[in-house]
């Protein structure tokens, strides 16, 4: 068992820079250049975001679900599930709140 | 096949000893602290987003009157490069290429974390000037309570930054030394996948057409 050797892992790096760097110069240009609009536009937006934050976690935060110790999964996950709970829940009810006014 | 990591994040590695084996917990505390404020920005993402609407604008300015996407753009590349230029110093580390190499790339991070402060009190200045105040609106609170939430972040992480320069001088290259820099290169990318979220929706979701 021997460690990756400096080369290859600066070239991981790389290549996640190289990534992230793709997934923001689209949306970007896409707003700069107004090449779209509307909810298409929007949802595109929302999922290059969702890739580079999944870009960023695996090579410059190194989470790999297959090699990590259990409990640190679970805290991710679990802060994940209270986020989406508290942050989808606010939304739901500032929303319908809205729309009833 | 490489060795098995005792916590999330780049590990020190095996040839590291007590400091490697060290790390697990503190590293994981570290983590704890980490989601602790994702939560914290998750809700303040929220409560922005309740109110990022004409209702919520309450007839003041606009992102359009108030925002720059040229400069937001530059200020993304800059923490991007930033990101990678922590990695590197964080490589350096975990393969022994001494203190010199890491202290460039650390001070690499460093200017370029200034530099993203720098463009980004620019663009506060700016929508100051066009009177995108906190009082103006519900909006901009939200907004002032999110954008420069994360910009204190990266003040305290270039303060931080600072700091482990000295202590790498003064204190060398101790096991204490490394996993507080382990932390901070946590810290720092961590920030970066925050401004993700932030360009995504307050400027693009803001300025889309």
């Amino acid at each position: 068992m021997t460690d990756p050797d400096h080369r290859s892992e600066a070239r991981l790096y790389l290549a996640g820079f190289g990534l992230a760097l793709t997934l923001t110069l689209i949306p970007f240009g896409l707003v700069h250049w107004r090449l779209m609009q509307g909810r298409a536009l929007a949802i595109t937006i929302a999922v290059l975001a969702v890739a580079q934050i999944v870009v960023h976690l695996r090579y410059f935060l190194h989470i790999n679900l297959s090699r990590q110790k259990r409990e640190d999964l679970q805290l991710i996950l679990f802060t994940v599930l209270l986020l989406a709970i508290m942050a989808f829940g606010t939304l739901w009810i500032m929303g319908n709140l809205a729309t009833r006014m | 096949m490489s060795t098995p990591n005792l916590h999330p994040g780049l590990n020190l590695g095996t040839r590291h000893g007590a400091a490697h084996e060290g790390a697990e917990t503190i590293v994981f505390g570290f983590w704890i602290f980490l989601m602790s404020d994702l939560v914290i920005f998750g809700l303040v993402f929220a409560s922005y987003l309740t109110v990022a609407n004409p209702m919520g604008m309450a007839g003041g300015p606009g992102p359009a009157d108030a925002f720059d996407l040229r400069s937001v753009f530059i200020q993304t590349m800059i923490l991007l490069t930033s990101s990678l230029t922590f990695g590197f110093a964080t490589l350096a580390m975990r393969h022994e290429h001494g203190r010199k190499t890491i202290a460039v790339w650390l001070g690499a991070s460093l200017l370029l974390g200034l530099g993203f402060l720098v463009m980004e009190l620019r663009d506060f200045a700016h929508m100051i000037e066009v009177g995108a105040v906190p009082q103006r609106s519900g909006f901009w609170s939200a907004f002032w309570g999110l954008v420069p939430l994360h910009g204190l972040h990266v003040t305290i992480g270039c303060l931080w930054i600072v700091v482990m320069l000295v202590q790498m001088a003064v204190l060398g290259l101790i096991p204490v030394v490394k996993t507080r820099l382990l932390r901070l290169g946590l810290f720092w990318h961590f920030l970066d996948l925050i401004w993700v979220a932030i360009f995504s929706i307050v400027y693009l979701g803001g300025l889309m057409p």
